[in-house]
């Protein structure tokens, strides 16, 4: 067990840092700093062309095997990318879910063909995804998916019906995959298809969710006979759930380290707005100001022992992940709250345009929610890492 | 960069879990306890003999394993789970680490040997007998006399402190008004006017005296390190063994979810296990979150400490933050967990047959130990918000 960097290692780190340093700026420099969550509709199309200037740079998909196009970096080097991103002040990336989610599902299920088509438009940053999990009846309730996925042999293609809900970047994705139930008569986790599907099409629908910030990330989206072509599932029919879950073991991956480096960019915020305040004398904001940085420490720590471990996508350090950085990061927007004082009552403008602090409080209620509730985590954790029986 | 255990650190922790697993039992910790010294001489001699994990801080030329703060914390975690009464913390990584940090090559010599072969027992004496460890208000007070020093005053919380051969005192200069004008003084027990008073303890696992300090009579070549400039080797040191003190900890906090599994798995209401409901699943879950993150401290502090003692790094800022970080989330975590554990027991978890209330007394105890959770905090809060140029 050791800490620290080969000169290797920092070599590359060196690379990077000076890389970035001379790419975002120019048409690039309003970026800095922005995008991330609560923030990720701001500056859509100049964050899509950054996309395409990292890519250009062969900075983009640096964990995907060298044969898949990628650059096939080791964890270490990942890490330290994903550092000096952040350390540079690099924009929430609006390619991370074809880079991180999309493109490691098709590399570990997709065919030959499959891969040729989808994965060089995610490597080049030219090809947006975005997800369809949740449903209506299906939020905490997964397998409970209505949307119906039908193979018409005439037309050669399958028809998507349904609803998807809380998908975010739908306006701005070229590509959604979608999980669907290919077997009528299946219910629960089978019969379920994993579907890659293109989203400019007349069968698809997006309504925009107001949230409670008052802005708008994520969408519905609605599918009336979407059509997808037949090579469009992944896997078999009946496969979905299989790949689905597989899926959600890459989201535990290196991003989460460009994750806390946004946190820490946020934890400054609310420091230096205490000390504008004077709110940082108070002893208890004080410990809770110490907490919230212990916490994010341990984040850090725990990532790196979840990313040393290897192939072990079930190791108890990943199992807590998600429960783990979605209630710091809740804490931090109260936190936000508490540096401001009274004056955080006050927003920014007409129109419920917030401060940053203030739709970072807000929209962090989230974060318990999406991506699997406090609660199912807490079901998950006990059933899979204490071997605790199901309900 | 490889932060996970090699397969020797694995073989290390798994040896220590499966050896105290025997003699650390249930029976053996509650016998142990009751001892006047509050632990057993001959499972300190198969420690230290059989086992070698005195040695493992101590040098090769001072006849040691030569290994590190990583070995060091996965024999302190187990410890941790398995409640060990024995002067381990104390000895073995609170003295061996005070010598390491401030001792000339004389005085390693002469102590390190011993220490690591658990001949003699060492402790720290730091805390004024009203124990506010955190206000730096320490009463035992030095002045030269001659070529010697004369130490006199009452030094609280030391820790198996009836019983160690090797008193390492902190020790304000007399008259200075300058609370970092400390001292570090090497005592063998047997020195004349020095008296050990064992104090009864609510943490039964956990003896601590008192030390009376009456005219003792110090030879300079027993001050530990330079005169005066000690203050920064003092903080090093309290740092050093507040990791030690987490990595015991995060043992307690893994032992207590594992005894509440076990139990609630068995323990049947409602015609099911009680393992089945919610209400003890999430529990167990965040349970589960705090062992895991105290893991991740611990263990990086660890490595800090490693890189710190052989000057891969020499920033002792970072090793300080660490340290406070580790004592800090565990102290609470391993807290939460017992409580929580001794909720989940029900009924027997509020009998004195049950073990919960041992670890629960356990984590009440090391929680203030060596710093409690809030003064830590602030020791971070401090530096994040004043020295902040944000």
């Amino acid at each position: 067990m050791k800490l620290g960097f080969s000169k290797d290692e920092e070599a590359f780190r060196q690379e990077a840092a000076e890389w970035l340093k001379e790419h975002l700026t120019g048409p690039f420099e309003i970026l800095k700093h922005r995008g991330g969550p609560g923030d990720e509709h701001m500056f859509q199309e100049e964050r899509k062309a950054w996309e395409q200037e990292l890519a250009k740079g062969g900075w983009t998909c640096l964990g995907w095997p060298e044969e898949h196009g990628g650059k096939g970096l080791d964890i270490t080097k990942q890490v330290i990318f994903q550092e000096e991103y952040a350390r540079a002040g690099g924009p929430g990336r609006v390619g991370h879910i074809g880079e991180g989610l999309a493109g490691p599902t098709i590399i570990a299920f997709g065919t030959e063909e499959q891969k040729k088509r989808y994965l060089p438009g995610i490597k080049t940053g030219k090809e947006l995804w975005c997800q369809g999990y949740s449903e209506p009846n299906a939020g905490s309730d997964l397998a409970n998916v209505q949307t119906k996925a039908r193979f018409n042999p005439e037309t050669n293609k399958w028809s998507i019906t349904g609803q998807k809900v809380w998908t975010s970047l739908a306006g701005e994705s070229d590509y959604c995959f979608v999980i669907a139930r290919t077997d009528p008569d299946s219910t629960r986790h089978k019969g379920l298809g994993f579907f890659l599907v293109p989203m400019d099409q007349d069968g698809i629908e997006l309504r925009p969710i107001r949230q409670l910030t008052g802005t708008s990330e994520f969408y519905e989206v609605f599918f009336d006979q979407a059509q997808c072509d037949k090579d469009s599932i992944l896997g078999a029919p009946g496969d979905g759930w299989k790949i689905a879950m597989e899926l959600l073991g890459f989201e535990r991956g290196v991003s989460t380290l460009g994750q806390q480096m946004l946190f820490q960019n946020e934890l400054n915020q609310v420091i230096a707005k205490s000390k504008e305040t004077g709110v940082w004398r108070k002893p208890r904001f004080r410990q809770d100001i110490a907490e919230a940085h212990i916490g994010l420490k341990i984040m850090r720590y725990n990532s790196l022992r979840m990313l040393s471990g290897g192939q072990e996508k079930l190791s108890k350090e990943a199992l807590i992940y998600k429960l783990y950085w979605a209630g710091w990061h809740r804490r931090l927007g109260e936190l936000a709250m508490q540096a401001w004082g009274p004056q955080a009552e006050i927003i920014a403008g007409p129109d419920y345009e917030l401060h940053r602090l203030q739709s970072l409080f807000l929209f962090v209620r989230s974060d318990t929610i999406y991506g699997g509730t406090d609660e199912i985590q807490k079901n998950i954790i006990a059933e899979r890492g204490l071997g605790m029986p199901k309900g | 960069m490889e932060f996970k255990l090699t397969e020797e650190q694995a073989f290390i922790a798994e040896s220590a879990r499966e050896f105290l697993a025997h003699v650390s039992n249930s029976d053996a910790i509650r016998a142990h306890m009751e001892l006047p010294k509050g632990y057993d001489d001959q499972v300190w001699q198969q420690i230290s003999q059989d086992m070698g994990w005195t040695a493992i801080l101590v040098p090769e030329e001072f006849g040691g394993l030569g290994l590190g703060w990583v070995e060091l914390s996965l024999v302190l975690e187990a410890m941790g789970q398995h409640l060990l009464c024995a002067p381990y913390l104390a000895s073995s990584c609170m003295a061996t680490t005070a010598l390491l940090v401030g001792g000339n090559q004389e005085q390693k010599s002469l102590y390190l040997p011993l220490l690591a072969s658990g001949e003699i027992k060492g402790t720290l004496a730091i805390a004024p007998p009203h124990g506010d460890f955190e206000s730096g208000g320490m009463t035992v007070e030095y002045s030269p006399s001659g070529d010697d020093f004369i130490i006199t005053g009452q030094s609280g919380f030391v820790l198996n402190g009836h019983g160690a051969q090797l008193v390492i005192v902190a020790a304000r200069r007399a008259g200075s008004s300058d609370s970092k004008d400390v001292s570090l003084f090497l005592v063998p027990s047997e020195t004349p006017g020095l008296t050990i008073k064992p104090r009864p303890t609510l943490d039964q696992t956990r003896p601590l005296a008192d030390i009376e300090w009456d005219q003792v009579k110090v030879q300079r070549k027993n001050l530990l390190g330079q005169e005066v400039q000690t203050f920064q080797d003092l903080e090093v040191i309290l740092s050093l063994a507040a990791i030690g003190v987490a990595a015991e900890q995060l043992g307690g906090c893994q032992e207590v979810l594992d005894q509440s599994v076990t139990y609630s798995m068995e323990r049947q209401q409602f015609g099911k296990p009680i393992a089945g409901f919610q209400a003890i699943k999430h529990k167990a879950a965040d349970m589960m979150l705090r062992a895991e993150a105290s893991r991740s401290a611990v263990y990086y502090a660890s490595c800090i400490a490693d890189d710190f003692m052989t000057q891969q790094i020499s920033d002792a800022s970072e090793l300080k933050e660490a340290a406070s970080i580790a004592k800090s989330y565990c102290s609470e975590a391993f807290f939460h967990n017992a409580s929580e554990a001794l909720q989940i027991h029900g009924g027997v978890g509020f009998t004195w047959e049950y073990d919960i209330h041992l670890y629960l007394k356990r984590a009440r105890s090391m929680s203030s130990f060596l710093g409690d959770p809030d003064y830590h905090r602030e020791k971070i809060a401090s530096r994040l918000l004043e020295e902040s140029t944000i």
